[in-house]
């Protein structure tokens, strides 16, 4: 892989099988994409709502679509993915609930990244500072930030749970490395789930 | 590169004519032959024949994509897509761009005379739709021994051909990118055309369209007719941009009927500078064919259904200030794709040019074209 991914996206690319077909939902400018097709021969097609990642993406010969995660996912077909991928966008939809089924139902599998907002140096902030936390993986201010479903990692098992959606798989990262289950919720900066219906 | 030679073979460069026997048969149920094709190469076939790609033009375009133009002098109307260092570049590409029948540039056209009676067809010549202008493409492709194309492009009504290429043909075509473009014309498209329709034939020199005789020609009607869709090719800002409401020369308003705004003298000088290079007549057709233009009633209603089974890549382009055709018109296209699983990219760029951006200066335009078209050899 020519360049280095972000954690979470390197740890969905080992993941994903070799020749699969891949739907990236938020794809950025398809550091993701491109790694999958360069080193695994994934068919993978993107969705992604800033034009400008859109044409970069287009620009390394990816088949990126510019569009919006909570509107455009309807237009594709049933099962016609082996995964379909949400990374660090899903705090960022309307209705990240229907976001997630969509996947589930696009996809045959969907993975799933967030940062965790119950990671401890976010509670701290907001016990001891009475602020809304800014951090490394959280780096905006609450009036600009994109982010506008906070969830943690307890509040993600409780959907899946509730929607009776299936986990195959679970990661945490705690800055580059990936860190145990245990207190995940307290220490993980980030979760990474890969779930089917 | 093995390369099949095209210096000494007629077929092969600027300035080309054939007439092809046809007939072509046309969606109006007519047939139209034999029928006469300009239209120019650049560049060379590659051994494999795998290099092709073929550049629609769109409403009042012609074949000089890359190359001076006969009347005007000016340079190829894409010359920023289409040369050396380009996306399209002749040194990598054999590059095709005829001008559609209908036209007026040397393709077969309502001024072109027609075989039974040796006068020009005028309004005799039958009606034509954008998959007739396909059809003739692919029938030139046939005599220049072109099987498959690498790629189809076009914007406007360009891309209108482009993305009919892979439906009608779909097993020639490998990718296909349209720019600002639609997948039908909607009743706003027909309104403004039939204002252009409606001001040459209110020309008292067009006469039933027979007026190639004298060389007294509808040159009032078709400026107005020019003026008016000129407006839909540019946007509020940049009009607003470019002229405000300054005067022309001029120091006071004359409290007369003179072009007393720039933007009135600007809109004059295009609808004049039109007629010299284009024909009532053939404006008329071809306006005529994108307003029966409608891929999703070719197909039953389901414009998915239309790129079913299509193994081709597509690539749109929309501008966020071209109201003529809409971000929203590509996004049906788009979702037709998804649907139907098809290998899709779209990607609206941002221009302050309305409709015209995709033939002006847009390094973006440049670097998504030239990034899909290489994706496919990745």
């Amino acid at each position: 892989m020519s360049e280095a991914l972000r954690p979470d996206l390197a740890l969905i690319a080992r993941t994903v099988k070799a020749g699969a077909r891949v739907l990236d939902v938020g794809c950025g400018d398809g550091a993701l994409m491109a790694a999958l097709r360069d080193a695994k021969q994934v068919d993978a097609r993107g969705l992604e709502i800033d034009g400008g990642n859109v044409a970069a993406a287009v620009g390394r010969g990816l088949s990126v679509v510019q569009g919006d995660a909570d509107s455009d996912l309807r237009y594709y077909p049933d099962a016609s993915f082996d995964y379909a991928i949400l990374s660090q966008t899903l705090q960022t939809t309307r209705r990240p609930d229907l976001v997630v089924e969509e996947l589930l139902r696009i996809g045959r599998q969907a993975f799933v990244s967030f940062p965790n907002f119950a990671h401890w140096r976010g509670r701290l902030s907001l016990m001891l500072g009475g602020r809304m936390p800014v951090t490394r993986l959280l780096p905006d201010t609450w009036y600009d930030t994109l982010n506008i479903h906070h969830v943690t990692i307890d509040d993600f098992r409780a959907l899946v749970k509730e929607r009776g959606w299936h986990i195959d798989g679970q990661w945490f990262l705690k800055g580059d490395r990936e860190t145990t289950h245990a207190n995940a919720n307290l220490f993980a900066e980030h979760a990474v789930f890969l779930l089917r219906r | 590169m093995a390369t099949i030679s095209i210096t000494e073979d007629s077929r092969f460069g600027l300035r080309r004519q054939v007439r092809l026997p046809g007939p072509l048969p046309l969606v109006s149920g007519a047939r139209l032959g034999p029928l006469d094709i300009a239209y120019e190469t650049y560049g060379a076939m590659n051994a494999d024949r795998s290099n092709v790609i073929l550049i629609c033009h769109a409403l009042t375009g012609d074949q000089y994509v890359a190359s001076e133009h006969p009347i005007t002098g000016k340079p190829g109307w894409w010359w920023r897509m289409v040369g050396e260092g380009k996306p399209v570049d002749p040194a990598r590409h054999f590059i095709v761009c005829a001008n559609v029948i209908g036209s007026c540039l040397g393709s077969s056209g309502p001024a072109s005379p027609d075989p039974a009676t040796g006068e020009p067809y005028a309004m005799r010549f039958p009606v034509l739709t954008i998959a007739d202008m396909v059809r003739a493409q692919a029938m030139l492709l046939d005599h220049l021994g072109v099987d498959r194309l690498a790629a189809v492009i076009g914007g406007s009504m360009g891309g209108m051909q482009a993305l009919t290429w892979p439906t009608l043909f779909p097993e020639r075509v490998e990718s296909c990118v349209v720019i600002a473009s639609t997948a039908r014309h909607s009743a706003q498209n027909i309104a403004f055309h039939e204002v252009g329709r409606q001001a040459i034939m209110a020309d008292p020199h067009w006469r039933g369209g027979d007026y190639y005789a004298d060389g007294r020609v509808p040159s009032a009607g078709l400026a107005v007719a020019r003026m008016a869709a000129h407006i839909t090719y540019l946007s509020e800002a940049g009009l607003t941009e470019k002229f405000g409401r300054r005067l022309q020369g001029r120091e006071a308003k004359t409290f007369g009927f003179d072009a007393d705004f720039q933007v009135e003298s600007y809109l004059r000088h295009q609808g004049l500078s039109f007629v010299d290079r284009f024909d009532a007549n053939s404006y008329l057709y071809i306006t005529r064919a994108m307003d029966y233009y409608d891929i999703a009633e070719d197909h039953g209603g389901s414009l998915a259904s239309a790129f079913a089974g299509t193994r081709a890549r597509f690539c749109l382009v929309s501008f966020d200030t071209d109201w003529l055709y809409p971000t929203a018109e590509s996004r049906i296209i788009v979702h037709a794709l998804n649907a139907a699983g098809a290998q899709a990219s779209f990607v609206e760029l941002s221009s302050p040019f309305g409709h015209d951006a995709f033939l002006l200066e847009c390094p973006e335009l440049n670097r998504v074209v030239d990034g899909f078209l290489k994706g496919g050899r990745a």
